[in-house]
């Protein structure tokens, strides 16, 4: 008998939604027989069995959200085992609370089993990040004393180790404050009929796992991370010439460059242009990344997912077209796979299709900067003295001061701008 | 520049400054003016060790009969005991040299005097072999040590017949029959234990009301009682007012509770006063800050002056070999801009007389006395099964908590192995343990250092054993 567990798709993942059970107990599996299908902050993945056996239990119902990974999820009979003891399969079962579950699950999912015995993890119980911290027995002690937490410190010992002096040093309360960083979701101090709003009034619809983590990583983003817009105007008439020409070379290859093409490939170049816009902060250093792997907000249905476009500066126009649609559509139906939504470096986000004309993203950690495109229209412009009629773009730069200070994000926008204005110098 | 480093001074504090500043690759010399390994390898911790070793196996012969066993009457020749002592010197004191030569150390045997350069002083040295040399680093580490301070006031200066410093109390002429010891810290009371444990009729003068004043007022109390066991007489509270010759080798006036008194003996031992060896190294010249006769010095031994440095003895209390070592490096690693963790250890303290005294950290007195709430635990090695099967059983361990964060904050003993067990509590106190780590360690049996493990059971209300 063995217990099947939460698995942990990505790894950044914490949690997930069980968004379908292929099998039922009794049901017998076999090795790569997909038996479950797991939502994650960004996707939904197949779950695979690894070993033979049967099902002989469901232990995370269908539609269950914030399921801790490595959780058990469902118990199996092996081969050569009976059926399972009672005891031990009742004994989660005992300590399984009521639905009005603990506050950071989700609500109910609305699925008639809902109202049975919903067993929750007991995982989700405890505090997510399970990270090791060294420390000495005496700094854990007046840490705990003093209400420090010893994630928020820096050890001074050997090989990092948090000693007494790093604890005596640190502000009191610390921890209340960390404690509140590490909340998986934003405050919400008063419920809403606290604030007014009449129950029934409303129709709640469950937080799905890409909304907890658009919560959780834009709230700890805008409020940790000190950060500042940037706005340039473009002309893009000359872009819009040239993709014209370029789109009638490539029609034969059924290949379509976009405005939005051109401004991931500008944004690449003028990343090698001016590299310290292409970094994060880390507390030990600014890391100074070696490719412009640039992410692209794309609009999904239940919210929004960047995939990326890998080394972005060493591709050509094409592949990056190719490679856009292709990460767009993949996104729009979920299934992109972890690595390709993971660790860019910089994100471009457009909506200029919708006439948004200037907007300031938030910044999508750890990277150093995000770029906002807004709709390019024709306005008129003065040319040396004379009206003029031009297409002109504004674009928004939110820099994470850390990394990127104002001239530094000037410089970047200046080179972005140089490029895009005049596409063919992104030949150099 | 000549090299990056010269250390003046080859004692525990130089010659392990030395190595430490090789492995970081920096071109190092170090000038002796006498002995590779200073006083500690040459004149004191070692040969000393050497004698007192001599005067334990002595003094053990005498209690056979306790162990089942007999020999003729014991004796013992002062000169081969002596002997035995400046061979055991002589063998480290070569082992430094062959250690200098492994880390390719320049040894410069001669007297250094500084003189002001440009990144560091210049280093003159008078060499012994005639001439001068001037040489040039970027750094100059002054270990120059110390020495016992004479009381020419009193009378209270070694003469090389009847009054002696250290190094006569270690190579004497003749057994005497009857000693004066002024002075019961470590030196003192070292002495006194092995020319007692010979046989001599041994008074030691304290000025402070008791012995071993560094140490808990409990181990002192417990220290007196088995010195005394052993026939060593004490004065305490005594002023010594006037030490001179006599017909019976010296007289030593003294003034005890605001009575005269007069002692004679053969011989008087001084072990009281310390004083930096900086004469005529150059101080003035190069307007070197004291402090109290030491180098004054910041916390990695840099100084008023640039380029130079100051570690062990001459940079201040306490006088320690290992202090000194443990200084040296530190301030190695400084010059040569190694980054180490910088960890505090607490130095241990350790008397080698019979029984052993070894502390660390603070004193119940003085944790008292700096405000601390505390917790206090102790056990007596007369319980210990180890301890009875030795025929070793007095003293005790005691251990001195904080109430409220559970660290250990000193440790305290006496007894016959203790010099070698308080390295534990020394490392439990640098790694930050609390009550609960001590608790939660594992010690061997049957050894005597579950004592250890007891005296901090008992400082909780959870002693096994009593």
């Amino acid at each position: 008998m063995s217990d099947i567990l939460m698995p942990a798709l990505s790894p950044t993942m914490e949690e997930g939604g069980l968004a379908k059970w292929h099998v039922k107990p009794g049901d017998k599996v076999e090795p790569g027989q997909v038996i479950a299908e797991i939502e994650t902050d960004k996707a939904t993945m197949e779950v695979e069995a690894v070993d033979d056996g049967e099902i002989s239990e469901i232990l995370v119902p269908e539609g269950t959200q914030g399921v801790k990974v490595n959780t058990p999820i469902a118990r199996m009979k092996g081969d050569a085992g009976g059926p399972a003891p009672a005891p031990k399969a009742e004994a989660p079962k005992a300590e399984t609370p009521k639905p009005q579950a603990p506050k950071a699950e989700a609500a109910p999912a609305p699925k008639p089993q809902a109202a049975a015995p919903q067993p929750t993890p007991p995982a989700a119980k405890t505090p997510s990040n399970t990270e090791r911290v060294f420390a000495s027995p005496l700094a854990r002690r007046i840490a705990q004393q003093a209400g420090v937490d010893l994630k928020s410190l820096k050890g001074s010992g050997p090989h990092g180790r948090i000693i007494k002096r790093d604890v005596e040093g640190a502000p009191k309360g610390a921890a209340q404050l960390a404690a509140a960083a590490a909340r998986t979701e934003p405050r919400q101090v008063l419920s809403l009929e606290q604030m007014g709003i009449a129950p029934g009034s409303y129709d709640l619809v469950p937080l799905d796992g890409m909304k907890r983590t658009i919560a959780k990583r834009m709230t700890e983003s805008f409020r940790d991370v000190p950060h500042f817009p940037l706005t340039i105007d473009l002309e893009i008439d000359g872009l819009l010439a040239a993709r014209a020409k370029v789109n009638a070379m490539l029609e034969k290859q059924g290949v379509k460059v976009s405005v939005n093409d051109f401004v991931l490939k500008a944004a690449a170049n003028a990343l090698k242009i001016v590299p310290e816009a292409n970094a994060s902060y880390t507390p030990d250093g600014i890391a100074m990344h070696h490719h412009a792997d640039v992410a692209m907000a794309v609009a999904i249905d239940g919210g929004l997912i960047t995939p990326i476009i890998r080394a972005c500066e060493t591709k050509t126009l094409s592949q990056i077209a190719k490679e856009s649609k292709d990460l767009a559509e993949r996104a729009r139906t979920r299934k992109l796979k972890p690595e390709e939504y993971l660790g860019g470096t910089f994100t471009v986000s457009n909506l200029g299709m919708f006439g948004i004309k200037t907007f300031a993203s938030i910044i999508n950690e750890p990277q150093g900067a995000i770029l906002s495109v807004g709709a390019g229209t024709q306005q008129p412009i003065v040319r040396g003295g004379k009206l003029d009629i031009g297409t002109v773009m504004s674009v928004t730069l939110t820099c994470d001061h850390r990394v990127v200070d104002g001239a530094t994000g000037a410089r970047f926008l200046q080179a972005f701008k140089a490029l895009l204005e005049d596409p063919v110098t992104m030949l150099a | 520049m000549d090299f990056d480093l010269v250390v003046i001074g080859s004692g525990p504090g130089g010659y392990v400054a030395a190595i430490r500043a090789s492995q970081l690759g920096l071109k190092t010399a170090i000038v002796e003016r006498e002995l590779l390994g200073g006083i500690c390898l040459n004149w004191g911790c070692i040969p000393t060790k050497a004698l007192l070793k001599s005067g334990e196996v002595y003094e053990k012969l005498s209690h056979l009969g306790e162990y089942g066993l007999s020999t003729e009457k014991p004796a013992f020749d002062i000169a081969k005991v002596v002997e035995r002592s400046r061979n055991v010197a002589k063998q480290l004191n070569s082992g430094v040299g062959y250690l200098m030569k492994k880390h390719k150390i320049e040894v410069i045997e001669g007297t250094a005097k500084l003189e002001k350069g440009s990144t560091a002083p210049k280093v003159v040295i008078a060499l012994k072999a005639g001439g001068s040399r001037t040489v040039e680093a970027k750094a100059v580490m002054l270990a120059v040590g110390a020495r016992s301070r004479p009381i020419p006031a009193i009378g209270l200066e070694a003469d090389g017949d009847r009054i002696w410093a250290y190094r006569e109390a270690m190579t004497p002429k003749f057994m005497p029959k009857s000693m004066i010891v002024v002075g019961s810290g470590a030196i003192g009371i070292e002495f006194a234990s092995f020319y007692r444990a010979l046989g001599c009729d041994v008074t030691v003068i304290e000025a402070l009301p008791r012995i071993v004043p560094v140490e808990d007022e409990e181990v002192s109390k417990a220290a007196q009682k088995a010195f005394e066991k052993r026939g060593l007489k004490f004065r305490v509270g005594a002023k010594v007012t006037k030490v001179a010759k006599s017909k019976t080798g010296v007289s030593v006036d003294l003034e005890v509770g605001g009575k005269a008194e007069k002692l004679e003996a053969e011989v008087c031992i001084s072990a009281v006063g310390i004083m930096a060896n900086l004469e005529n190294i150059g101080v003035e010249a190069l307007g070197l800050e004291l402090d109290r006769g030491h180098v004054k010095t910041g916390p990695h031994g840099e100084t008023n002056v640039a380029g130079l440095y100051a570690i062990g003895d001459c940079a201040g209390p306490p006088w320690l070999a290992h202090k000194a070592s443990h200084e040296g490096v530190h301030c190695v690693e400084r010059i040569a801009k190694f980054k180490s963790p910088n960890v505090q250890s607490p130095i241990p303290g350790c008397t080698y007389s019979q029984p052993q005294i070894a502390s660390v950290g603070l004193t119940e007195a003085a944790a008292k006395a700096a405000g601390r709430e505390i917790k206090v635990g102790r056990f007596p090695f007369k319980v210990n099964g180890k301890a009875i099967a030795a025929g070793d059983t007095e003293g005790f361990v005691k251990t001195v908590f904080d109430a409220k964060t559970g660290a250990l904050i000193g440790a305290h003993m006496i007894g016959a192995e203790v010099t070698e067990m308080i390295q534990g509590f020394v490392l439990a106190m640098t790694l930050e343990a609390t009550e609960e780590d001590l608790f939660a360690t594992v010690f061997a049996h049957p050894t005597m250092s579950e004592a250890m493990h007891e005296a901090s059971l008992d400082a909780f209300g959870r002693v096994l054993h009593i």
